[in-house]
């Protein structure tokens, strides 16, 4: 057999029958965890129940777009609870013209409206991913340690800014994109799939998205190849920053309130998500279809413990496992490429 | 040495394989008592394997190991040293931020039970270490010790454990002239205390100085073993490089090289104190023209590498220059470098260069993306295929298609897409490091013809290599390094293996001419 032959072999035809299934396993997984749920409790498969389900999703969906970026550069941020709700507060006094009228309920309210309240959301978490990436390239602290720095500075931050207290009562234009539709699909939804198209075409199609999974798959032949291996890993934190922006803008519409504790736990479920999704925490391998399957995964699972009355504390002592399950897979999928 | 003396130490018949590789095919070492004796050989002719098996880190497929009239089979390091045999090896495994008598005696501390009496630890190795001219407080940490200390340390070690036989691999190449001096002092001193010493080097006239005895290996065999009283440097050049002089590599009909396209004058990088064992630079100058292969030559921490990834911009450097087209250049990185039009293609393919879990397309054209842009921010893919399939054909590159993940293609293949990656960027200067390090004698020879059609395309290629018959092969031109400092140059037409290695070897190249 020519060298060709054996190299299609090892490849073509379905034989690498472990890659096929590594790839579609969170899909299926999903799959057969919804048809699971539909024979147990007939009420999951009613359209409210679903559209309920994708609503919650948007938001840490949203968060784990941005966490993909991180974790294929084989980085971590726990900091983007914190971070959102340091941002969604910023965004929030911003939209009620001070912190003055804070608790002032409905359109009466003075503000500078929804738009300059996502742009200061957003230009909170920019700054604050910005921040975390120069700690991370410039002092070479590793991002774990950083963004659990950040994790406490940023929920300290809010606070602080807050006093502790919420600022609630948006007028209808903000809430409208928490709480609005646009036919049967709600808003946060559309947000949240748009945002994951135009992430995947960023990350399959750009130059940009190339040099994030170089680096992430091999950090010194990235910069033996030439390329800016620090601008790169900074800049995916600023995108996960940007996301905790765009989260934290959504998370207030929908809640019509902005709160210091909001977004507590986030870093876990987010993460369970992307992993769970098929991105490996070492870093180079991974897609945003893979984080969209693993959001729907995380919130379908949530969703049909609580139909089913399962104690939300069991709830978390599952969600543990499952993040330690498949990262497992994924060590030992990393095992098994090695060998090849 | 009378030859019916019992051997302290008997290795017989022992072999190692490992995947593909026959490091060791039926070696025998003996060592007498009280003798120092040399274990020599190129870099993979299998001293560091044999070296291994002796200490316990590895097991031979095969062969027996006597010491001192008993049989033994080490499982592992700690029972090599129990037995009495301890090896000092080139990276020290000295813990730097303990003290030098919690080095000397770690997990052996005199107790009472679980506590340190830390007097009698003090005392025990200041006994020690003043009977081998390491005049410091043993509370003084490792850190704060030179290189030179530091391998009292481990001397000092070895002596706690009441050591007959120890093993020193390549005891001097991080040590001035004068420090090797004083080393040799204690050496001897060990011998007259009837302590016997296995010495690995690269320096041929230490081992005239020194050693008793040797053995030389080459290939995984022996090849030769004697008194040292009886032969010459040259005699174990030549027993070190002996392969038959194939034709296996054919020569190219060099043209007529063009302009000077690299120039570099007086590179020199020093040790750090963050990095003790670096290799130094000291003072490395060379130039390449269009057209031109030049080879570099030299043994494993001769500075070849370093030299290249200097260059390259992938190591900062302290003074020096580097001249592309007669200009000076700043190169701070790789990038600098590329947009220069320097290449290179490292040592290690798969740590260095390789994506090992993307696809073949994306690793060919990482370095290319500026090229390769549509819109402003996104791959044109087309293009991208057109590369792929472009490269494939021109360096016949077996694959399964372009989308097929790179760690599954046969290391030439691998090695192919790697040259690819810097062809497609057309540069004027291609470096390629290690070009055919593990990879079958048939893409070898293909991997050379590819260097001689870009030489012949007008590109400056520096070939470094380990294998002088490779050396020999692809280059027009060849320049000896060693420990940093370039020691020789040569044509081509005039270079033979054994000059190369006196060059690559001796401190003076006039004794090898």
């Amino acid at each position: 057999m020519s060298e060709a032959q054996q190299a299609a072999a090892r490849n073509g035809g379905g034989v690498d029958l472990f890659g096929l299934l590594a790839k579609f396993a969170p899909l299926l997984f999903l799959i057969v965890l919804m048809a699971v749920f539909a024979i147990l409790e007939p009420r999951f498969l009613s359209s409210i129940n679903l559209f309920n389900v994708m609503r919650q999703v948007s938001i840490t969906g949203l968060l784990a777009i941005g966490m993909t970026f991180v974790i294929l550069t084989a980085g971590i941020d726990l900091s983007i609870g914190s971070l959102l709700a340091f941002a969604g507060l910023v965004g929030a006094a911003v939209a009620k013209g001070g912190m003055q009228d804070r608790f002032t309920v409905g359109d009466g309210a003075v503000g500078y409206g929804w738009q300059l309240a996502a742009l200061a959301a957003i230009a909170v978490g920019l700054a604050g991913g910005y921040i975390q990436g120069l700690a991370i390239t410039r002092l070479k602290v590793p991002p774990f340690v950083v963004t659990l720095g950040g994790m406490s500075v940023f929920r300290g931050a809010a606070l602080l800014f807050a006093g502790g207290g919420p600022i609630s009562g948006f007028d209808r234009a903000f809430t409208w994109w928490g709480q609005g539709k646009f036919g049967p699909v709600p808003i946060p939804v559309i947000i949240f799939l748009v945002a994951a198209v135009i992430a995947h075409i960023v990350l399959r199609y750009t130059r940009y998205g190339r040099q994030v999974y170089a680096v992430g798959g091999n950090p010194e032949a990235a910069r033996l190849s030439g390329l800016n291996v620090g601008r790169v890993i900074c800049s995916v934190y600023v995108i996960m920053g940007f996301f905790a922006g765009l989260g934290a803008f959504v998370l207030s519409a929908r809640l019509n309130s902005a709160e210091a504790v909001a977004g507590t736990g986030y870093e876990l479920t987010v993460i369970a998500s992307v992993v769970i999704g098929g991105t490996s925490l070492f870093g180079g391998i991974g897609s945003i279809f893979g984080t969209v399957i693993g959001s729907f995964l995380i919130g379908v699972l949530l969703n049909g413990l609580v139909m089913m009355n399962v104690s939300s504390y069991i709830q978390q002592i599952i969600i543990g496992v499952i993040v330690v399950l498949a990262v497992a897979f994924d060590t030992f999928a990393k095992s098994r490429r090695r060998k090849v | 040495m009378d030859g019916e003396v019992r051997p302290l130490l008997r290795m017989a018949g022992i072999a190692k394989s490992f995947p593909g590789v026959r490091a060791l095919d039926g070696v025998d070492l003996e060592v007498a008592g009280g003798e120092i004796h040399a274990l020599l050989g190129e870099n993979g002719a299998g001293k560091s394997t044999l070296l291994k098996i002796l200490a316990g880190a590895q097991s031979p497929d095969s062969g027996s190991i006597t010491f001192d009239g008993k049989t033994m089979s080490f499982a592992n390091p700690h029972a090599a040293q129990r037995a009495g045999i301890v090896t000092i090896y080139q990276e020290f495994t000295l813990a730097p931020d303990m003290s030098i008598a919690e080095n000397v005696f770690i997990g052996r501390e005199p107790g009472p039970g679980p506590f340190v009496n830390w007097s009698k630890l003090a005392a025990d190795t200041a006994a020690i270490t003043r009977g081998i001219g390491l005049e410091r407080n043993p509370m003084t940490l490792v850190r704060d010790l030179s290189v030179a200390e530091q391998q009292l340390v481990e001397i000092a070690r070895a002596l706690s454990m009441n050591s007959r036989l120890i093993v020193m691999d390549e005891p001097t190449s991080a040590l001035s002239l004068a420090e090797v001096d004083k080393l040799f002092a204690i050496v001897r001193k060990l011998k007259a205390d009837g302590i016997s010493v296995i010495f690995v080097t690269h320096r041929l006239e230490e081992v005239i100085e020194i050693c008793d005895r040797y053995t030389v290996l080459r290939d995984g065999r022996n090849v030769g073993a004697g008194a040292v009283a009886d032969v010459t440097i040259d005699d174990i050049i030549r027993l070190m490089v002996g392969r038959e002089i194939t034709t296996l590599f054919a020569h190219r009909e060099a043209g007529e090289p063009g302009e000077v396209a690299l120039a570099v004058e007086g590179l020199t990088r020093r040790r750090t104190a963050q990095d003790p064992h670096a290799t130094e630079l000291r003072d490395v100058s060379l130039s390449v023209r269009r057209g031109e292969i030049l080879g570099i030559a030299g043994l494993v921490g001769a500075g070849r590498t370093e030299t290249a990834r200097a260059i390259f911009g992938a190591d900062p450097f302290d003074t020096g220059r580097v001249l592309i087209d007669g200009q000076p250049v700043d190169i701070r990185s790789p990038r600098d470098a590329i947009e220069r039009g320097i290449g290179l293609v490292p040592e290690d393919r798969k740590l260095q260069a390789l994506f090992l879990t993307q696809a073949i397309r994306t690793n060919m054209s990482i370095a290319a993306l500026d090229r390769l842009d549509l819109f402003g921010i996104f791959v044109d893919e087309r293009k991208e295929r057109g590369l792929v399939d472009e490269f494939k054909k021109l360096l016949n590159i077996r694959m399964a298609g372009p989308e097929q993940a790179v760690g599954n293609l046969s290391g030439g293949n691998q090695q192919k897409v790697v040259l690819a990656r810097w062809l497609a960027l057309r540069p004027k200067v291609l470096i390629v490091d290690e070009p055919t390090r593990g990879i079958d004698v048939g893409a070898k020879v293909e991997v050379h013809n590819l260097l001689f059609e870009m030489a012949k395309s007008g590109i400056a290629v520096i070939a470094i290599s380990s294998e002088l018959p490779e050396v020999l092969a692809v280059s027009d031109r060849i320049v000896t390094m060693r420990e940093g400092r370039v020691t020789g140059e040569v044509m081509r037409a005039d270079a033979t293996q054994e000059k190369l290695m006196a060059m690559m070897t001796l401190t003076s190249t006039a004794a090898a001419a």
